[in-house]
Protein backbone atom coordinates (compact mmCIF):
# COMPACT_ATOMS: atom_id res chain seq x y z
CA UNK A 1 0.00 0.00 0.00
CA UNK A 2 3.01 1.87 0.30
CA UNK A 3 3.20 4.42 -3.15
CA UNK A 4 6.63 5.88 -3.98
CA UNK A 5 6.73 9.78 -4.40
CA UNK A 6 9.28 11.51 -6.10
CA UNK A 7 10.76 14.49 -4.34
CA UNK A 8 12.55 16.73 -6.53
CA UNK A 9 14.60 19.71 -5.24
CA UNK A 10 14.02 22.48 -7.73
CA UNK A 11 16.42 25.87 -7.13
CA UNK A 12 13.85 29.40 -7.92
CA UNK A 13 15.32 29.26 -11.68
CA UNK A 14 12.72 29.85 -14.37
CA UNK A 15 12.48 27.08 -16.72
CA UNK A 16 13.70 24.31 -14.23
CA UNK A 17 9.77 22.90 -13.87
CA UNK A 18 9.85 23.09 -17.74
CA UNK A 19 12.90 21.10 -18.12
CA UNK A 20 11.91 18.50 -15.43
CA UNK A 21 8.75 17.78 -17.42
CA UNK A 22 9.97 17.44 -20.63
CA UNK A 23 12.33 14.89 -19.30
CA UNK A 24 9.29 12.88 -17.96
CA UNK A 25 7.48 13.42 -21.40
CA UNK A 26 10.58 12.39 -23.40
CA UNK A 27 10.77 8.92 -21.13
CA UNK A 28 6.93 8.34 -21.52
CA UNK A 29 6.44 9.05 -17.93
CA UNK A 30 2.78 9.90 -16.59
CA UNK A 31 2.38 12.64 -13.93
CA UNK A 32 -0.77 10.94 -12.02
CA UNK A 33 -0.64 13.71 -9.05
CA UNK A 34 1.63 16.72 -8.23
CA UNK A 35 1.92 19.34 -5.87
CA UNK A 36 4.96 21.93 -4.69
CA UNK A 37 5.68 23.12 -2.19
CA UNK A 38 7.71 26.52 -2.29
CA UNK A 39 9.83 28.04 -0.04
CA UNK A 40 11.75 31.48 -0.73
CA UNK A 41 14.75 30.72 -3.44
CA UNK A 42 13.79 26.85 -4.07
CA UNK A 43 10.20 25.11 -4.46
CA UNK A 44 9.81 21.22 -3.60
CA UNK A 45 8.01 19.03 -6.32
CA UNK A 46 5.87 16.19 -5.04
CA UNK A 47 4.57 14.01 -7.85
CA UNK A 48 3.11 10.86 -8.08
CA UNK A 49 3.93 9.04 -11.32
CA UNK A 50 4.15 6.05 -13.18
CA UNK A 51 7.73 4.17 -13.81
CA UNK A 52 8.82 6.17 -10.44
CA UNK A 53 11.91 3.96 -10.55
CA UNK A 54 12.91 4.64 -13.94
CA UNK A 55 11.60 8.59 -13.63
CA UNK A 56 14.11 8.91 -10.78
CA UNK A 57 17.11 7.11 -12.83
CA UNK A 58 16.44 9.43 -15.60
CA UNK A 59 15.92 12.88 -13.49
CA UNK A 60 18.86 11.72 -12.08
CA UNK A 61 20.92 11.43 -14.72
CA UNK A 62 19.80 14.92 -16.26
CA UNK A 63 21.26 16.26 -13.07
CA UNK A 64 18.22 16.94 -10.93
CA UNK A 65 18.19 16.28 -7.11
CA UNK A 66 15.26 13.68 -6.51
CA UNK A 67 14.58 11.26 -3.15
CA UNK A 68 11.49 8.45 -3.40
CA UNK A 69 9.38 9.66 -0.33
CA UNK A 70 6.92 6.69 1.25
CA UNK A 71 3.38 8.08 0.75
CA UNK A 72 0.08 6.57 1.23
CA UNK A 73 -3.16 7.42 -1.14
CA UNK A 74 -6.59 6.77 0.27
CA UNK A 75 -10.09 7.25 -1.50
CA UNK A 76 -12.80 9.12 0.56
CA UNK A 77 -16.11 10.07 -1.25
CA UNK A 78 -16.52 13.45 -3.13
CA UNK A 79 -19.19 15.25 -0.88
CA UNK A 80 -18.95 17.26 1.83
CA UNK A 81 -17.32 15.75 5.47
CA UNK A 82 -15.47 13.28 3.31
CA UNK A 83 -12.23 14.56 3.96
CA UNK A 84 -13.15 15.47 7.38
CA UNK A 85 -14.28 11.36 8.67
CA UNK A 86 -11.14 10.36 7.54
CA UNK A 87 -8.54 13.22 8.87
CA UNK A 88 -10.87 12.45 12.04
CA UNK A 89 -9.50 8.78 12.37
CA UNK A 90 -6.35 10.09 12.02
CA UNK A 91 -6.81 12.54 14.80
CA UNK A 92 -8.12 9.94 17.10
CA UNK A 93 -5.02 7.87 16.54
CA UNK A 94 -2.80 10.77 17.28
CA UNK A 95 -0.95 10.56 13.42
CA UNK A 96 0.60 13.65 12.74
CA UNK A 97 0.39 14.52 9.22
CA UNK A 98 3.64 16.47 7.65
CA UNK A 99 1.91 17.06 4.33
CA UNK A 100 -0.87 16.07 1.67
CA UNK A 101 -2.64 16.62 -1.70
CA UNK A 102 -5.49 15.70 -3.23
CA UNK A 103 -7.70 14.93 -6.66
CA UNK A 104 -11.02 14.80 -7.48
CA UNK A 105 -12.12 12.25 -10.12
CA UNK A 106 -16.05 12.54 -10.21
CA UNK A 107 -17.87 10.62 -7.41
CA UNK A 108 -14.61 9.93 -5.56
CA UNK A 109 -11.49 12.02 -4.00
CA UNK A 110 -7.75 10.33 -3.60
CA UNK A 111 -5.71 11.77 -0.88
CA UNK A 112 -1.97 11.79 -1.14
CA UNK A 113 -0.67 11.68 2.74
CA UNK A 114 2.72 11.98 3.49
CA UNK A 115 3.48 11.30 7.78
CA UNK A 116 6.76 10.44 8.96
CA UNK A 117 4.61 6.44 10.20
CA UNK A 118 3.41 5.94 6.97
CA UNK A 119 2.83 2.40 7.93
CA UNK A 120 0.39 3.14 11.00
CA UNK A 121 -1.54 5.26 8.09
CA UNK A 122 -2.32 2.27 6.23
CA UNK A 123 -2.97 0.14 9.26
CA UNK A 124 -5.47 2.66 11.24
CA UNK A 125 -7.23 3.54 7.93
CA UNK A 126 -7.74 0.30 6.71
CA UNK A 127 -8.92 -0.96 10.17
CA UNK A 128 -11.71 1.89 9.72
CA UNK A 129 -12.89 0.42 6.51
CA UNK A 130 -11.12 3.47 4.22
CA UNK A 131 -10.48 2.20 1.05
CA UNK A 132 -6.29 2.82 -0.33
CA UNK A 133 -5.04 2.43 -3.86
CA UNK A 134 -2.21 -0.12 -4.38
CA UNK A 135 1.01 1.88 -6.01
CA UNK A 136 -0.23 -0.30 -9.43
CA UNK A 137 -3.20 1.22 -9.34
CA UNK A 138 -2.22 4.77 -8.42
CA UNK A 139 0.53 4.57 -11.47
CA UNK A 140 -2.36 3.53 -14.01
CA UNK A 141 -5.35 6.69 -13.07
CA UNK B 1 60.34 8.09 7.09
CA UNK B 2 62.96 11.26 6.49
CA UNK B 3 64.44 11.91 3.58
CA UNK B 4 67.14 13.79 4.69
CA UNK B 5 68.26 13.28 8.70
CA UNK B 6 71.08 15.77 8.51
CA UNK B 7 69.04 18.72 7.46
CA UNK B 8 65.28 17.86 8.75
CA UNK B 9 66.80 16.81 12.14
CA UNK B 10 69.73 19.18 12.15
CA UNK B 11 70.35 21.22 15.05
CA UNK B 12 69.53 24.75 15.45
CA UNK B 13 72.86 26.44 14.93
CA UNK B 14 73.65 24.01 12.56
CA UNK B 15 70.32 25.53 10.76
CA UNK B 16 71.43 29.30 11.49
CA UNK B 17 74.66 28.31 9.95
CA UNK B 18 73.78 27.12 6.76
CA UNK B 19 71.15 29.48 6.45
CA UNK B 20 73.86 32.75 6.88
CA UNK B 21 76.08 31.16 4.87
CA UNK B 22 73.71 30.78 2.22
CA UNK B 23 72.26 34.25 2.92
CA UNK B 24 75.65 35.94 2.55
CA UNK B 25 75.63 34.44 -0.39
CA UNK B 26 72.82 34.99 -2.17
CA UNK B 27 72.90 39.17 -1.46
CA UNK B 28 76.22 39.15 -3.47
CA UNK B 29 75.09 37.60 -6.35
CA UNK B 30 71.55 39.62 -5.75
CA UNK B 31 73.43 42.78 -5.50
CA UNK B 32 75.82 42.04 -8.43
CA UNK B 33 73.29 40.82 -11.34
CA UNK B 34 69.89 41.98 -10.17
CA UNK B 35 69.88 46.01 -10.47
CA UNK B 36 66.35 46.19 -8.90
CA UNK B 37 67.95 45.01 -5.72
CA UNK B 38 71.20 47.00 -5.88
CA UNK B 39 69.40 49.99 -6.03
CA UNK B 40 66.83 48.55 -3.05
CA UNK B 41 69.85 47.65 -0.84
CA UNK B 42 71.79 50.98 -1.43
CA UNK B 43 68.59 52.76 -0.72
CA UNK B 44 68.62 51.00 2.33
CA UNK B 45 72.33 51.82 2.83
CA UNK B 46 73.41 48.15 2.59
CA UNK B 47 76.98 46.40 0.99
CA UNK B 48 76.53 42.83 0.63
CA UNK B 49 79.78 42.61 2.75
CA UNK B 50 77.51 44.44 5.75
CA UNK B 51 75.56 41.15 5.81
CA UNK B 52 77.04 38.22 7.80
CA UNK B 53 74.17 36.19 9.42
CA UNK B 54 70.36 35.76 9.40
CA UNK B 55 70.27 37.69 12.46
CA UNK B 56 70.82 40.66 10.39
CA UNK B 57 67.95 39.35 7.91
CA UNK B 58 65.39 42.28 9.23
CA UNK B 59 67.63 45.01 7.75
CA UNK B 60 66.99 43.91 4.53
CA UNK B 61 64.29 45.09 1.82
CA UNK B 62 60.97 43.41 1.06
CA UNK B 63 59.66 41.77 -2.03
CA UNK B 64 56.55 42.30 -2.99
CA UNK B 65 54.42 40.74 -5.94
CA UNK B 66 54.04 44.09 -7.52
CA UNK B 67 57.96 44.10 -7.65
CA UNK B 68 58.06 40.58 -9.88
CA UNK B 69 55.42 42.32 -11.97
CA UNK B 70 57.19 45.76 -12.89
CA UNK B 71 59.82 43.32 -13.61
CA UNK B 72 57.96 41.41 -15.83
CA UNK B 73 59.06 38.87 -17.32
CA UNK B 74 63.11 38.74 -16.44
CA UNK B 75 63.83 41.57 -14.64
CA UNK B 76 64.51 39.73 -11.68
CA UNK B 77 66.57 36.70 -12.69
CA UNK B 78 70.44 36.34 -11.41
CA UNK B 79 71.61 34.68 -14.36
CA UNK B 80 71.51 34.80 -18.48
CA UNK B 81 68.86 32.86 -20.29
CA UNK B 82 71.19 29.89 -21.11
CA UNK B 83 71.20 29.00 -17.65
CA UNK B 84 67.49 29.05 -17.37
CA UNK B 85 65.70 25.40 -17.94
CA UNK B 86 62.49 25.83 -17.09
CA UNK B 87 59.82 29.06 -17.16
CA UNK B 88 56.73 28.61 -15.06
CA UNK B 89 54.39 31.80 -14.55
CA UNK B 90 51.18 32.08 -12.39
CA UNK B 91 47.78 33.68 -13.83
CA UNK B 92 47.41 36.78 -12.53
CA UNK B 93 43.93 37.75 -11.70
CA UNK B 94 44.66 41.32 -12.98
CA UNK B 95 47.08 42.35 -15.62
CA UNK B 96 50.81 40.40 -16.40
CA UNK B 97 51.02 36.91 -14.73
CA UNK B 98 53.89 36.59 -12.35
CA UNK B 99 56.94 34.58 -14.21
CA UNK B 100 59.58 32.50 -12.41
CA UNK B 101 62.47 30.94 -13.53
CA UNK B 102 64.67 27.77 -12.80
CA UNK B 103 67.85 26.67 -13.73
CA UNK B 104 69.39 23.22 -13.55
CA UNK B 105 70.46 23.35 -10.26
CA UNK B 106 67.09 25.20 -8.80
CA UNK B 107 65.24 22.16 -10.43
CA UNK B 108 67.48 19.61 -8.89
CA UNK B 109 66.84 21.70 -5.40
CA UNK B 110 62.59 21.45 -5.80
CA UNK B 111 62.67 17.79 -6.71
CA UNK B 112 65.03 17.35 -3.36
CA UNK B 113 62.28 19.56 -1.66
CA UNK B 114 59.60 17.43 -3.09
CA UNK B 115 61.11 14.08 -2.19
CA UNK B 116 61.20 15.02 1.19
CA UNK B 117 57.64 16.26 1.76
CA UNK B 118 56.38 12.80 0.12
CA UNK B 119 58.78 10.81 1.78
CA UNK B 120 57.12 13.00 4.96
CA UNK B 121 54.04 11.64 4.42
CA UNK B 122 54.84 7.70 4.34
CA UNK B 123 55.61 7.50 0.44
CA UNK B 124 58.39 5.08 -0.91
CA UNK B 125 59.33 3.62 -4.29
CA UNK B 126 56.92 1.77 -4.18
CA UNK B 127 53.63 3.66 -4.62
CA UNK B 128 52.09 4.82 -7.42
CA UNK B 129 51.00 8.31 -7.52
CA UNK B 130 48.34 9.89 -9.52
CA UNK B 131 49.34 13.25 -10.42
CA UNK B 132 45.86 15.23 -10.48
CA UNK B 133 47.64 18.85 -10.26
CA UNK B 134 48.15 20.87 -13.76
CA UNK B 135 51.31 20.49 -15.85
CA UNK B 136 52.09 23.26 -17.31
CA UNK B 137 52.80 27.08 -16.16
CA UNK B 138 51.36 26.25 -13.19
CA UNK B 139 53.72 24.67 -10.88
CA UNK B 140 51.73 21.71 -9.25
CA UNK B 141 52.12 19.01 -11.92
CA UNK B 142 55.86 19.16 -12.70
CA UNK B 143 57.07 20.13 -8.85
CA UNK B 144 55.08 16.68 -7.74
CA UNK B 145 56.16 14.93 -10.56
CA UNK B 146 59.92 15.43 -10.06
CA UNK B 147 60.05 15.17 -6.69
CA UNK B 148 57.49 11.73 -6.91
CA UNK B 149 60.53 10.34 -9.69
CA UNK B 150 63.22 10.93 -7.37
CA UNK B 151 62.26 8.98 -4.48
CA UNK B 152 61.83 5.95 -7.05
CA UNK B 153 57.97 6.11 -7.23
CA UNK B 154 55.61 5.35 -10.24
CA UNK B 155 54.66 8.12 -11.47
CA UNK B 156 51.00 8.87 -13.28
CA UNK B 157 51.27 12.37 -14.95
CA UNK B 158 47.50 12.24 -15.51
CA UNK B 159 47.60 16.15 -15.04
CA UNK B 160 44.09 18.25 -13.81
CA UNK B 161 40.29 17.41 -15.01
CA UNK B 162 39.30 14.13 -17.08
CA UNK B 163 37.66 12.90 -13.94
CA UNK B 164 36.59 9.89 -15.61
CA UNK B 165 40.11 9.15 -16.68
CA UNK B 166 41.00 9.97 -13.43
CA UNK B 167 38.88 7.38 -11.95
CA UNK B 168 39.39 4.45 -14.42
CA UNK B 169 43.54 4.98 -14.09
CA UNK B 170 43.00 5.02 -10.73
CA UNK B 171 41.46 1.57 -10.40
CA UNK B 172 42.83 -0.15 -13.04
CA UNK B 173 46.08 0.97 -12.16
CA UNK B 174 46.02 0.59 -8.37
CA UNK B 175 47.12 4.26 -7.83
CA UNK B 176 48.22 4.51 -3.46
CA UNK B 177 48.77 8.16 -4.12
CA UNK B 178 46.49 11.25 -5.44
CA UNK B 179 48.26 14.54 -5.70
CA UNK B 180 45.96 17.36 -6.58
CA UNK B 181 43.72 20.39 -5.21
CA UNK B 182 41.73 19.56 -1.94
CA UNK B 183 38.56 20.64 -3.64
CA UNK B 184 39.68 18.93 -6.83
CA UNK B 185 39.92 15.51 -4.25
CA UNK B 186 36.58 16.73 -2.84
CA UNK B 187 35.25 16.65 -6.06
CA UNK B 188 36.85 12.79 -6.93
CA UNK B 189 35.35 11.54 -3.80
CA UNK B 190 31.54 12.67 -4.70
CA UNK B 191 31.86 10.96 -8.04
CA UNK B 192 33.31 7.82 -6.54
CA UNK B 193 30.09 7.57 -4.60
CA UNK B 194 28.32 8.20 -7.53
CA UNK B 195 29.36 6.12 -10.06
CA UNK B 196 29.45 3.36 -7.31
CA UNK B 197 33.01 2.28 -7.15
CA UNK B 198 33.24 0.05 -4.49
CA UNK B 199 36.19 1.29 -2.11
CA UNK B 200 37.67 -2.09 -1.94
CA UNK B 201 38.39 -1.31 -5.76
CA UNK B 202 40.36 2.22 -4.69
CA UNK B 203 43.76 1.21 -3.54
CA UNK B 204 44.59 5.02 -2.05
CA UNK B 205 46.06 5.16 1.13
CA UNK B 206 47.68 8.85 0.95
CA UNK B 207 46.34 12.32 -0.53
CA UNK B 208 48.88 14.63 -0.92
CA UNK B 209 46.52 18.48 -1.11
CA UNK B 210 47.88 21.99 -1.34
CA UNK B 211 47.71 25.12 -4.12
CA UNK B 212 44.47 26.72 -1.82
CA UNK B 213 44.24 27.00 1.83
CA UNK B 214 41.73 24.02 3.57
CA UNK B 215 40.46 23.58 6.41
CA UNK B 216 40.68 20.74 9.20
CA UNK B 217 36.91 19.67 9.10
CA UNK B 218 37.50 19.54 5.11
CA UNK B 219 40.75 16.95 5.83
CA UNK B 220 38.66 14.64 8.01
CA UNK B 221 36.00 14.65 5.15
CA UNK B 222 38.00 13.82 2.35
CA UNK B 223 39.90 11.31 5.06
CA UNK B 224 36.69 9.26 4.95
CA UNK B 225 35.47 9.86 1.60
CA UNK B 226 38.54 8.83 -0.03
CA UNK B 227 39.69 6.15 2.84
CA UNK B 228 43.47 7.96 3.24
CA UNK B 229 45.65 10.19 5.38
CA UNK B 230 45.67 13.26 3.68
CA UNK B 231 48.51 15.68 4.17
CA UNK B 232 49.22 19.11 3.49
CA UNK B 233 51.86 20.51 1.09
CA UNK B 234 52.70 24.23 0.61
CA UNK B 235 54.20 25.94 -1.66
CA UNK B 236 53.92 28.63 -4.18
CA UNK B 237 55.93 29.71 -7.16
CA UNK B 238 57.23 32.91 -6.33
CA UNK B 239 59.77 30.56 -3.98
CA UNK B 240 59.81 27.45 -5.59
CA UNK B 241 56.21 25.53 -6.15
CA UNK B 242 55.05 23.23 -4.09
CA UNK B 243 57.33 21.88 -1.86
CA UNK B 244 58.28 25.25 0.67
CA UNK B 245 56.48 23.29 3.81
CA UNK B 246 54.84 19.94 4.27
CA UNK B 247 52.87 17.83 7.18
CA UNK B 248 54.66 14.37 8.79
CA UNK B 249 52.07 12.06 10.25
CA UNK B 250 51.52 14.09 13.51
CA UNK B 251 49.50 16.77 11.37
CA UNK B 252 50.67 19.16 13.91
CA UNK B 253 51.44 22.28 10.78
CA UNK B 254 53.94 22.27 8.00
CA UNK B 255 57.53 21.65 8.27
CA UNK B 256 59.61 24.16 6.42
CA UNK B 257 62.52 23.41 4.57
CA UNK B 258 64.36 25.95 6.03
CA UNK B 259 67.97 25.54 4.46
CA UNK B 260 66.19 27.01 1.43
CA UNK B 261 63.74 29.12 2.19
CA UNK B 262 63.54 31.29 5.56
CA UNK B 263 60.87 32.24 7.13
CA UNK B 264 59.61 34.95 9.40
CA UNK B 265 56.09 36.26 10.09
CA UNK B 266 55.64 39.73 10.09
CA UNK B 267 52.72 42.45 11.50
CA UNK B 268 51.47 43.25 8.00
CA UNK B 269 50.62 47.32 9.05
CA UNK B 270 53.99 48.00 11.02
CA UNK B 271 55.93 45.46 8.81
CA UNK B 272 57.84 44.21 12.30
CA UNK B 273 59.12 40.75 13.08
CA UNK B 274 56.63 38.64 15.26
CA UNK B 275 57.53 36.02 17.69
CA UNK B 276 56.98 32.55 17.07
CA UNK B 277 53.37 32.04 17.85
CA UNK B 278 52.02 35.17 16.60
CA UNK B 279 49.81 35.18 13.63
CA UNK B 280 51.03 37.80 10.84
CA UNK B 281 52.00 37.37 7.56
CA UNK B 282 54.39 34.74 6.24
CA UNK B 283 57.68 35.87 4.75
CA UNK B 284 60.21 33.78 3.02
CA UNK B 285 64.00 34.32 1.83
CA UNK B 286 64.90 31.49 -0.98
CA UNK B 287 68.71 31.50 -0.14
CA UNK B 288 69.66 28.69 -2.30
CA UNK B 289 67.30 29.37 -5.31
CA UNK B 290 69.89 30.75 -8.65
CA UNK B 291 68.07 32.04 -11.16
CA UNK B 292 65.71 33.97 -9.15
CA UNK B 293 66.48 34.45 -5.03
CA UNK B 294 63.72 36.65 -3.63
CA UNK B 295 64.48 39.50 -0.67
CA UNK B 296 62.03 38.69 2.30
CA UNK B 297 59.31 37.64 -0.22
CA UNK B 298 55.65 38.93 1.21
CA UNK B 299 53.26 35.94 0.69
CA UNK B 300 50.37 37.33 1.92
CA UNK B 301 49.57 34.04 3.69
CA UNK B 302 48.25 34.40 7.09
CA UNK B 303 49.80 31.88 9.77
CA UNK B 304 51.49 31.35 12.74
CA UNK B 305 55.47 29.79 13.55
CA UNK B 306 56.20 27.28 16.11
CA UNK B 307 59.50 26.33 16.83
CA UNK B 308 59.54 23.18 19.39
CA UNK B 309 60.67 19.83 18.02
CA UNK B 310 57.74 17.86 16.62
CA UNK B 311 57.68 14.42 17.48
CA UNK B 312 58.71 12.64 14.34
CA UNK B 313 61.92 13.88 15.30
CA UNK B 314 62.37 17.28 12.51
CA UNK B 315 63.76 20.26 14.25
CA UNK B 316 62.56 22.34 11.52
CA UNK B 317 60.31 25.22 12.71
CA UNK B 318 56.40 24.78 11.36
CA UNK B 319 53.79 26.68 10.08
CA UNK B 320 50.21 26.58 11.07
CA UNK B 321 47.59 25.59 7.96
CA UNK B 322 47.24 29.40 6.47
CA UNK B 323 43.90 30.71 6.89
CA UNK B 324 44.16 31.79 3.96
CA UNK B 325 45.91 34.03 1.44
CA UNK B 326 45.94 38.01 2.40
CA UNK B 327 44.37 38.68 -1.33
CA UNK B 328 41.40 36.23 -0.47
CA UNK B 329 40.30 37.77 2.66
CA UNK B 330 37.11 39.62 2.09
CA UNK B 331 36.51 42.73 4.02
CA UNK B 332 32.54 42.95 4.40
CA UNK B 333 30.82 45.46 6.60
CA UNK B 334 34.19 45.93 8.35
CA UNK B 335 34.36 42.14 8.89
CA UNK B 336 37.29 40.32 7.57
CA UNK B 337 36.07 37.44 6.31
CA UNK B 338 38.16 33.89 5.13
CA UNK B 339 36.40 31.38 2.94
CA UNK B 340 37.63 29.00 4.71
CA UNK B 341 35.78 29.75 7.87
CA UNK B 342 32.99 29.30 5.92
CA UNK B 343 34.43 25.75 4.81
CA UNK B 344 34.54 25.00 8.17
CA UNK B 345 31.16 25.97 9.49
CA UNK B 346 29.51 24.20 6.81
CA UNK B 347 31.47 20.76 6.84
CA UNK B 348 30.64 20.33 10.20
CA UNK B 349 27.18 19.76 10.10
CA UNK B 350 26.53 16.66 7.88
CA UNK B 351 23.82 17.80 5.32
CA UNK B 352 26.11 20.20 3.18
CA UNK B 353 28.87 19.40 0.87
CA UNK B 354 31.81 21.24 0.51
CA UNK B 355 30.90 23.11 -2.20
CA UNK B 356 30.15 26.60 -1.89
CA UNK B 357 30.42 29.90 -3.05
CA UNK B 358 30.64 33.53 -1.24
CA UNK B 359 28.40 36.54 -3.49
CA UNK B 360 29.41 39.84 -1.92
CA UNK B 361 27.52 42.70 -3.79
CA UNK B 362 26.95 46.18 -2.35
CA UNK B 363 23.47 47.46 -1.92
CA UNK B 364 22.74 51.24 -0.74
CA UNK B 365 26.41 50.90 0.52
CA UNK B 366 26.09 48.32 2.10
CA UNK B 367 28.15 45.26 1.80
CA UNK B 368 25.74 41.89 1.90
CA UNK B 369 26.80 38.29 1.60
CA UNK B 370 25.41 35.64 0.48
CA UNK B 371 26.72 31.83 0.76
CA UNK B 372 25.33 29.30 -1.96
CA UNK B 373 25.34 26.00 -0.36
CA UNK B 374 24.90 22.61 -1.89
CA UNK B 375 22.68 20.39 -0.05
CA UNK B 376 23.59 16.92 0.81
CA UNK B 377 21.73 14.84 -2.07
CA UNK B 378 21.53 11.94 1.00
CA UNK B 379 20.43 13.95 3.73
CA UNK B 380 17.75 16.44 1.89
CA UNK B 381 14.37 16.10 2.52
CA UNK B 382 11.18 16.98 0.75
CA UNK B 383 9.85 18.75 3.68
CA UNK B 384 10.24 22.44 3.64
CA UNK B 385 9.93 22.61 7.56
CA UNK B 386 13.11 20.89 7.69
CA UNK B 387 14.85 22.52 4.78
CA UNK B 388 14.55 25.63 6.30
CA UNK B 389 16.01 24.37 10.11
CA UNK B 390 19.05 23.41 8.21
CA UNK B 391 18.69 26.89 6.67
CA UNK B 392 18.55 28.49 9.58
CA UNK B 393 21.26 26.56 11.56
CA UNK B 394 23.85 27.46 8.92
CA UNK B 395 22.59 31.14 8.92
CA UNK B 396 23.39 30.69 12.89
CA UNK B 397 26.38 28.63 13.14
CA UNK B 398 27.88 31.59 10.01
CA UNK B 399 27.20 34.79 12.21
CA UNK B 400 28.47 33.05 15.02
CA UNK B 401 32.00 32.50 13.53
CA UNK B 402 32.07 34.84 10.92
CA UNK B 403 30.73 37.63 13.56
CA UNK B 404 28.65 38.98 10.72
CA UNK B 405 25.16 37.78 9.19
CA UNK B 406 24.92 35.95 5.62
CA UNK B 407 21.68 35.22 3.55
CA UNK B 408 22.17 31.25 3.01
CA UNK B 409 20.84 29.86 -0.53
CA UNK B 410 20.31 26.40 -0.75
CA UNK B 411 21.04 25.11 -4.07
CA UNK B 412 20.73 21.98 -6.11
CA UNK B 413 23.57 19.38 -5.56
CA UNK B 414 26.30 19.89 -8.23
CA UNK B 415 25.11 22.99 -9.06
CA UNK B 416 28.20 25.39 -7.82
CA UNK B 417 30.30 24.99 -11.14
CA UNK B 418 33.34 22.40 -10.53
CA UNK B 419 36.88 23.31 -10.46
CA UNK B 420 39.76 20.68 -11.74
CA UNK B 421 42.24 23.08 -10.18
CA UNK B 422 41.64 25.80 -7.54
CA UNK B 423 37.85 26.71 -6.96
CA UNK B 424 36.18 29.78 -7.21
CA UNK B 425 34.83 30.09 -4.22
CA UNK B 426 34.19 34.16 -4.66
CA UNK B 427 32.43 35.89 -6.49
CA UNK B 428 32.49 39.93 -5.49
CA UNK B 429 30.45 42.00 -7.32
CA UNK B 430 31.32 45.53 -5.49
CA UNK B 431 34.36 45.60 -7.77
Amino acid sequence: MIIKQLSVFLEDKSGRLTDLTKILAENDINITALSIADAADYGIIRMVVGRPELAVAVLKANGFSVNLTDVACFIIPNEPGGLYHALKILAENHINIDYMYAFATETTASVIIRSASIQEVIDVLQKNKLELLRASQIYQI
Amino acid sequence: MIWDKSIECASREQMREIQSQRLTKMLERVYTTVPFYRNKLKENGIEPGDIKSIDQLSYLPFTLKTDLRDNYPFGLFTVPQSDIVRLHASSGTSGKPTVVGYTRNDIDMWSEVVARSLTMAGITQNDMIQVAYGYGLFTGGLGLHYGAEKIGASVIPVSGGNTQKQLQLMVDFGSTVIACTPSYAAFLGERILKEKISPKDIKLKVGVFGAEPWTEEMRNQLQSLLGIKAYDIYGLSEIIGPGVSMECEHQCGNHIYEDHFIPEIIDPNTLEILPYGELGELVFTPVSKEAMPLLRYRTRDLTRLHSEQCDCGRTLVRMEKCLGRSDDMLIIRGVNVFPSQVESVLLELAETSPHYQLIVSRENNLDSLEIKVEIDEQFWSDEVKVLEALRARIKNNISSVLGISASIRLVEPSSIERSEGKAKRVIDNRK
